[in-house]
């Protein structure tokens, strides 16, 4: 992203903090907490009355216009100021210039999804990718940023309770026909839980036993406390990792595992879809096990003796037989290409650097793309007296979520981490940088370090939950999680911050 | 901000003031227009990143060095990482790295031409008189030295020619006398550049016009483009800082590049030692050079012009801001510039002691607010040059021609000269002669004939030598004086005019001193970008020593010859080209070792 900014790109940055991303920025646009809807029906808005959307993409590609245009006409600039916080020269120019952009892409990564609105705040912004046809071709896109190298490749896999490998529904019958051709064993109709809905069956005693790998739930979960008591019901846990992490010394059995990296062969898959190699240079220390022995070993426990001591090739090979989007990807072809992005139908195929790109032809192939008329609905949980400052949380650039990689090792520069305040709630407080204090919200109580940051607005309180042995922030955050993700609200928590006596 | 690592120190009051003064006219990268919406971002970065040289002066004027405190504010305001910003504030000369230990620097010349004037003991004597004075390259006075720059704090730069004691300490006290421009051959109608230096009032606009000025603007918007590239191309004008590009076809391939911005770069970074031709034109007549500039810069379509005038030139410097300011008041500059319906203004910028910025892809670094560095050509200037954009870079002297090609028609000018140089030219005379100046002559002229003009050989003993074209130049013995000054006939005696520098040398001098300051100048001047040229003018200056001291080991010659190859081929720019040209010409002369 900043190599393009480096080449001229023009850059705005949306986010309720001004991040290190957003000094980068033409423009930053300081929005309030959970209102990225309001701005993003505001600037369709604005776009539609200026006349700047693609009339041809629009009736060519998409369906749904007329309710769309309908929906959002009441987000004028001056409501969208209202209620974003943004000043409305702000938001006709970002709407002006990404509408007449000759190409332009929307990126995101948590700020939009860890809302109870995830799945709407990105339709949302589909929306103004078909509104404008800034979307399936060359330059232009939606592209949501993963945080790590793999995120996508653990959905292409499968690793969704909803999906099979290559995104193909479990719900569909002739779907679920060709895997259980392919593995010989019935597939269940239904669709499985996602995390969310995990933690509370654990909480109604319907989830007895959990099998986690390569998480750390006891730390990750918004309102950590109530996770960490769920995971304390189950009958039998088992955590597969690299790390001694905290669920894993909740743990009933521990599976060390191999490293993804340097360890072990097989395929990640980063954001843009790229299908990439990665090779085992040592072996693992101690007793850590390659991922695919461990499963084939307890598979053969399980009373299943057909496993063998499949390689990441066989598992590659078979993978392509079921899934169309990696059938053109043969194991020598990823080699030589040196990664290959998916769609890649057969072996001629060369791969796809972009999506959607159909709903250019004439007519659009396939099916048409539909607008979505999305509600702005505000945090979960609203600022009150009780609660009357905003927290959000976010990742610092030198660490990782729950700091199960960044953390584990002495460092003689590391700052830990403090709770952000502006310099006004700061003074309101009466608290200084370096100041501890009790920060409370409806669901737990922890104490924290003060830090001050100039540029944060006014009511916002900001921190990393890289450390939860110094700061359980995730004691604090919201567990409220949007029905179509399962996503949690980490992003908007009401808090309370007090000074500590004494301290 | 990121990427940037800043110091504590703060800066001053007058610190701050002077910076954001000197960014005003764009403000600073980052404005926050409110708690929630801020505007900064690369494209603002990049489009205030040329106003970090005018910063830095600003940070000098104001405290008299660049100080930890002003350049973290600098850096702050155009967002310029610290490290960078460091890099660019040591590469100049006269920006100082040090707190000033007195009120005001004096860089007194001990170059060639100041050196045969007593440039060296008057360092001496200033020092015994608790100045801080300083040995400097070539003030570009050399017909009037030794000339000292005196370097004050809160207040413009001073120059005192003809200098001794008492009257540097007058103009430290007093900030006067100016000294007045003129020329030998003041009056003769044979002049053309000349013809107004010392005749007319330099700061009046009106006086100007009364002496045919901005007719030729005039004739050139009734002619148009093409026609006045045409007439450019047909004179045969070839470049005078030292190049000698033909000026026609440099103008034509701007103009001919479609889609970009182009711009007009006047070069007046006159550091040739021996040279203070530009000098003169433009403290004498700057309006001359607004109104060539303006001809060159709407004829090439370009909406800018940059005028890089070397920092030693306080007086040109002021003379031709006050010309533009005025030219900018009534309607000759700007966005209708002199009703042509077209924008065009120049933008004055100060060197700050660099000799290498004369190259010009040196100078469009500078300009861009990066260490004056030369680049790799090609691409050449023509379609990547200022800000990577096309540009045409001219010489003073070259486009102080330009005024009259377009009234008389780029034929007469051809007719004027030999077949391969046309027009006339200026000889920067200084040394021994009895008269040093800026002559004009008619191309053609030999080099008896212009030391004659000057008065003939003038000193002690007899002529041993003349230096032509600077210290990137060649001496020649007395028995070259039939040479006629030509483009052909120079480079067919393999040596250069350069940029016009004729500097008679008696055989009572010290040559062999002069060609070590020759040799001490380069290697102080490398932009140390380039091996051969960083470690070989080192080399050079060492061999010369050795020569001269007694500790001579008898293979300084193929030594020299060695290192002048990998000079020559490997350096990128003519200043390694041409570092060893004047100690090649003195070592094939005998000059070091015939010397008493």
């Amino acid at each position: 992203m900043l190599r393009g900014v480096e080449n001229g790109a023009r850059m705005w940055v949306v986010d309720p903090r001004r991040t290190d991303s957003a000094r980068f920025a033409d423009t930053w646009l300081g929005i309030n907490v959970g209102t990225d809807i309001a701005l993003a029906n505001g600037v369709a808005r604005e776009i539609i009355n200026a006349g700047l959307e693609n009339r041809e993409f629009v009736d060519n590609a998409t369906t749904g216009y007329q309710d769309f245009a309908t929906h959002v006409e009441p987000w004028t600039l001056e409501r969208t100021a209202e209620v974003t916080g943004v000043p409305t020269e702000a938001i006709r120019d970002l709407a002006h210039s990404y509408a007449t952009a000759p190409c332009a892409q929307i990126m995101w990564t948590l700020g939009i999804t860890e809302h109870h609105t995830a799945v709407d705040n990105v339709l949302s912004l589909c929306n103004l990718a078909l509104l404008t046809g800034h979307v399936g071709r060359w330059g232009s896109g939606l592209v949501p940023l993963r945080g790590q190298n793999n995120v996508q490749g653990g959905g292409d896999m499968g690793a969704l309770p909803n999906k099979l490998t290559g995104f193909q529904d479990v719900a569909d019958d002739e779907i679920r026909a060709k895997f259980e051709a392919a593995w010989g064993c019935e597939i269940p109709a239904r669709n499985g839980w996602h995390l969310t809905e995990m933690f509370e069956a654990m909480g109604r005693g319907d989830l007895r036993a959990l099998y986690v790998i390569g998480e750390n739930p006891a730390d990750s979960e918004a309102d950590v406390n109530h996770a960490r008591k769920a995971l304390g019901t189950l009958d039998t846990l088992v955590v597969q990792d690299v790390f001694m992490t905290r669920t894993a010394k909740m743990a009933d059995v521990v599976l060390p595992a191999a490293l993804g990296w340097a360890e072990s062969d097989g395929t990640v898959t980063n954001s843009e879809r790229r299908v990439q190699r990665t090779r085992a240079a040592v072996p693992p220390p101690g007793g850590a096990r390659q991922e695919i022995d461990i499963f084939a070993d307890l598979a053969e426990r399980l009373g299943d003796d057909r496993w063998g001591r499949p390689t990441a090739e066989d598992l590659w090979e078979e993978l392509r037989t079921v899934s169309p989007m990696h059938a053109g990807m043969s194991w020598e072809r990823i080699e030589a290409e040196g990664g290959i992005q998916w769609p890649c139908p057969d072996e001629d195929h060369p791969g796809s650097p972009f999506l959607h790109g159909r709903l250019w032809e004439r007519p659009a192939g396939g099916r048409l793309a539909p607008f979505s008329c999305v509600e702005d609905r505000p945090p979960a949980e609203a600022l009150d007296d009780q609660y009357p400052l905003r927290l959000t949380t976010g990742r610092a650039l030198d660490s990782y979520n729950t700091g199960v990689q960044t953390d584990t090792y002495d460092s003689p520069i590391r700052s830990g981490q403090a709770l952000d305040l502006s310099s006004t709630d700061a003074v309101a407080l009466g608290v200084a940088a370096g100041d501890r204090v009790r920060v409370s919200s409806r669901r737990g109580t922890i104490e924290m370090t003060v830090a001050v940051d100039p540029h944060l607005p006014v009511g916002l309180a900001f921190t990393t939950f890289h450390f939860p042995e110094l700061a359980d922030v995730n004691q604090l955050t919201n567990d409220a999680w949007d029905p179509k993700s399962g996503t949690s609200e980490f992003k908007a928590a009401a808090i309370r911050v007090e000074k500590l006596v004494g301290a | 901000m990121p990427d940037l690592r800043f110091g504590t120190a703060a800066p001053t009051e007058a610190e701050r003031v002077a910076v954001d003064e000197a960014v005003a006219g764009l403000g600073p990268v980052t404005v926050e227009v409110s708690e929630r919406l801020v505007y900064a971002g690369r494209q603002r970065t990049r489009e205030r990143r040329h106003l970090l040289l005018p910063a830095l002066h600003a940070l000098q004027r104001a405290a008299g060095w660049i100080s930890p405190g002003g350049l973290d504010h600098v850096c702050r305001v155009l967002e310029v990482p610290p490290a960078e910003a460091y890099g660019v504030a040591t590469f100049y000369h006269l920006l100082a790295g040090e707190p000033p230990e007195a009120e005001m620097v004096l860089h007194v010349c001990d170059d060639v031409a100041c050196r045969l004037a007593g440039g060296p003991e008057l360092v001496d004597s200033l020092t015994a008189a608790g100045h801080d004075a300083r040995p400097s390259p070539c003030l570009g006075q050399c017909e009037r030295g030794p000339a000292v720059l005196i370097q004050r704090i809160g207040a413009t730069d001073l120059t005192v020619v003809d200098a001794d004691p008492t009257t540097v300490k007058e103009a430290m006290a007093t900030g006067g006398p100016v000294a007045p421009v003129a020329v030998p051959q003041a009056g003769s109608d044979r002049l053309q550049l000349l013809a107004r230096v010392g005749v007319v009032d330099p700061t009046s606009l009106d006086d100007y016009r009364a002496h045919g000025g901005y007719r030729a603007l005039e004739a050139a918007l009734a002619m148009g483009d093409d026609r006045v590239i045409a007439e450019v191309t047909a004179s045969g004008l070839l470049g005078r800082g030292g190049a000698a590009f033909p000026t026609g076809v440099k103008w034509r391939a701007v103009a001919d590049q479609e889609g970009r911005p182009h711009h007009l770069v006047c070069n007046a970074d006159e550091s040739e030692p021996g040279t203070f031709k530009d000098r003169v034109l433009m403290e004498g007549d700057p309006f001359a050079i607004v109104e060539a500039m303006t001809i060159a810069g709407l004829a090439v379509g370009a909406e800018r012009g940059w005028l890089y005038v070397r920092g030693e030139y306080p007086v040109a410097t002021a003379r031709l801001s006050t010309a533009i300011d005025t030219a900018r008041r009534a309607g000759l500059l700007g966005g209708d510039a002199a009703g042509s319906g077209r924008t065009f203004d120049i933008e004055l910028r100060n060197g700050a002691g660099a000799y290498i910025c004369g190259e010009e892809t040196a100078l469009f670094n500078s300009i861009e607010g990066y260490r004056g560095e030369p680049r790799n050509k090609p691409p050449f200037p023509t379609t990547h040059g200022l800000f990577d954009e096309p540009t045409v870079v001219n010489n003073v002297e070259t486009l102080a021609n330009v005024p009259r090609i377009v009234l008389n028609g780029g034929g007469a000018f051809a007719d004027e000269g030999t077949e391969g140089s046309s027009g006339t030219r200026l000889f920067c005379v200084s040394g021994r002669v009895a008269t040093p100046g800026l002559y004009e002559f008619e191309f053609g002229v030999t080099l008896g004939e212009v030391l004659e003009a000057a008065g003939g050989f003038f000193g002690t003993g007899s002529l041993a030598a003349v230096l032509l074209g600077g210290a990137a130049g060649s001496f020649v013995g007395p028995d070259s004086i039939d040479l006629p000054l030509t483009f052909e006939a120079t480079r067919e005696a393999g040596v250069s005019l350069g940029s016009g520098v004729v500097m008679a040398f008696s055989d009572h001098d010290d040559l062999a001193d002069t060609v070590r300051r020759i040799a001490a100048f380069f290697r102080d001047e490398s932009c140390g970008q380039c091996v051969p040229c960083r470690v070989g003018t080192l080399r050079q200056e060492e061999l010369l020593i050795r020569l001269s001291d007694g500790t001579s080991s008898g293979d300084e010659r193929p030594l020299f010859d060695d290192l002048a190859a990998v000079m020559g081929d490997a350096s990128i720019c003519g200043l390694g080209h041409t570092a060893s040209s004047a100690v090649r010409s003195a070592l094939d002369l005998g000059l070091l070792v015939a010397n008493r």
